[in-house]
């Protein structure tokens, strides 16, 4: 049996509806109705130990109800979940020392005082016992570059700076399974690198199976191998990233610079613009290779500089999110 | 139980940050301090019959009732917590591997205690060096003191019972307001907080008897000052003690069932 092992997850939630307008509202006073959103719908994956898995999918596909459905704070209306041989919600108190979780968008640190004096409250909630608490504390200060914020109270401190001992926060108890639910919202690329670096290291060091959601894809390139599409609460695609790269990465950019005139009229040339030192190429890898076309275009010009570049990860997943219509 | 300690120490270093709003308290409640005391004055002085406490007694009972507010009032109410379930910090609280009960339980009794230490001292050293008819007396007798510090305690202990129960009500309202501020009005004026038990009309006294509230503070502050006796102080403190077993009791089945039907606001 898997580490994390989920079957046919559902939940929905009851929401308010209501037309705008104050007529609407008075109505509403009396009467209110009530629609049913079906957040996820018969989710079910597995993750094996020491596993990273991105969770992607549009606003509102119900990631970070998955997240907290995982993490025991909600519990589904349907469906199993084992995890480490409990079930979340059922075994809450048990199941949750085990684990860490990181809402990018929430704060777990005490708003008024040094996040030090957090990580002692947390130090007393999980029982840690003293000196692998120090040692744990140590590590993550060194890791995370933590040294000249730990003692300013946490409203004082930028985003950026926060998000790192947020992070610290959750991992003091060493968990085996650490839930990231947008760990980079907001923080600027020196940030976004550190944070990511660290969760390879932890991932690779302590063997911490990371489950990660996030709109930034390169935080899903740089740390997960393996994805898990979902959408309108179904899981769409669980699989490589590197697959799914290969499917739909079939445009390519190439730019060259010359200054001899290029006529090239081959089969999978999507189109030609001519600029300011030579030309700019859109190809069509499924139906001509890149050694294809220097091949052909080396024979008729001389070229000076080329660049070659690949559709970026975004555009990838908007292309998914539009076959899907999600 | 250590967790819960530091609950406590945390919540008393975040108060110690706000000094403005302590001293700030401190003068409100040597204003309304004053302000009763002298209607009191007037209205002992205009020849009131069959008073059911001494002047010197009733003013000592009002500023203890100042001195202590923040500790015994049902008004004040965790902000930190209504804001945690509203805005949905409620995800962080549910990966704590503790009952949230009793984490709600100490972050209130923490806040309390860090709210009167800062305030009480000035108040009680200050009060005490008045001269009549203001002055902040002595205890009735050292076994009053005894008394009056043990039923305090569980006064403290009732009225933090009593105050869990909004965070919890709001876990499925997903508001404070409303029901909870008229219970919390009636809960006050019940607790003697606004005017002393015993100046209450008889049928009123009674209804009360059988209410909580009034076990909070009138009870303790009544022992000090030696308006009630050692004998009743220990009944009263029975029932003290019964009401709070009810209460934690009855606050932790709802907030197992409430945690269940939880919604995370805010995405």
């Amino acid at each position: 049996m898997s580490f994390i092992e989920v079957k046919q997850i559902s939940k929905t939630f009851k929401v308010a509806k209501k037309k705008s307008g104050l007529k609407e509202s008075i109505k509403s006073f009396f009467k209110r109705e009530y629609i049913d959103v079906k957040a996820v719908e018969d989710i079910s994956f597995s993750i094996e130990k020491g596993e990273i898995v991105g969770y992607i999918g549009p606003n509102g596909a119900g990631k970070s109800t998955t997240i907290k459905i995982l993490s025991g704070i909600l519990v589904p209306d349907s469906g199993q979940c084992k995890i480490n041989n409990m079930t979340p919600w059922k075994d809450r108190v048990k199941y949750v020392k085990k684990i860490g979780v990181v809402f990018g968008q929430r704060s777990q640190l005490w708003w008024d005082i040094p996040a030090e004096d957090t990580f002692d409250l947390l130090k007393d909630i999980y029982e840690i016992p003293e000196k692998e608490y120090l040692e744990t504390k140590e590590d993550l200060i060194k890791k995370l570059n933590l040294q000249d914020i730990i003692n300013i109270p946490v409203r004082q401190l930028s985003l950026g700076q926060r998000m790192r001992c947020e992070i610290a926060a959750s991992l003091l108890h060493n968990p085996e399974l650490l839930f990231l639910d947008e760990p980079t919202i907001g923080l600027d690329a020196v940030s976004k690198q550190v944070v990511r670096d660290f969760i390879k290291k932890l991932n690779k060091e302590k063997k911490t199976t990371v489950i990660l959601t996030s709109h930034d894809m390169a935080d899903i390139t740089s740390l997960a191998k393996r994805i898990i599409l979902i959408g309108k609460g179904h899981v769409l695609y669980d699989g490589s990233l590197k697959k799914l790269q290969n499917k739909y990465e079939t445009e390519k950019y190439v730019s060259i610079k010359t200054n001899d005139k290029l006529a090239i009229r081959n089969k999978g040339v999507k189109s030609k613009t001519k600029t300011k030192e030579g030309y700019d190429l859109v190809i069509d890898t499924r139906e001509i290779s890149i050694s294809e076309l220097l091949n052909n275009i080396s024979k008729k010009i001389t070229i000076e500089d080329i660049e070659i570049d690949h559709e970026g990860i975004d555009n990838i997943i908007v292309k998914l999110y539009e076959d899907y219509k999600i | 139980m250590r967790a819960y300690l530091t609950y406590f120490k945390l919540k008393f270093i975040s108060s110690l940050q706000y000094r403005t709003a302590a001293w700030a308290g401190i003068a409100t409640q040597f204003f309304f301090g004053f302000v009763y005391i002298m209607v009191y004055v007037a209205f002992y002085e205009s020849g009131g019959k069959n008073l059911p406490m001494e002047l010197p007694q009733l003013v000592t009972y009002l500023w203890l009732n100042q001195s202590l507010l923040a500790l015994v009032n049902q008004f004040s109410r965790d902000q930190e917590l209504f804001k945690l379930i509203k805005e949905g910090g409620i995800s962080y609280e549910l990966t704590r591997p503790k009952n949230l009960y009793f984490m709600w339980y100490f972050k209130i009794i923490g806040q309390r205690l860090a709210n009167v230490t800062l305030r009480f001292i000035p108040l009680v050293l200050v009060t005490s060096l008045l001269p009549d008819p203001f002055h902040f007396g002595l205890p009735a007798s050292f076994v009053h003191f005894i008394f009056f510090i043990l039923s305090l305690s569980l006064g403290t202990l009732l009225v933090t019972a009593l105050s869990v129960f909004y965070p919890i009500v709001t876990l499925t309202t997903m508001s404070e307001k409303g029901i909870v501020n008229i219970i919390i009005t009636i809960a006050d004026i019940l607790s003697g907080i606004v005017v002393p038990i015993p100046f209450f009309p008889k049928f009123l006294q009674i209804i009360s008897s059988f209410l909580p509230f009034q076990y909070i503070s009138d009870l303790p502050f009544r022992l000090y000052v030696g308006n009630v006796n050692l004998a009743d102080g220990v009944f009263g403190m029975c029932i003290q003690l019964i009401w709070i077993i009810i209460f934690i009791l009855i606050g932790n089945i709802m907030m197992n069932k409430n945690i269940k039907r939880v919604v995370v606001q805010g995405g």
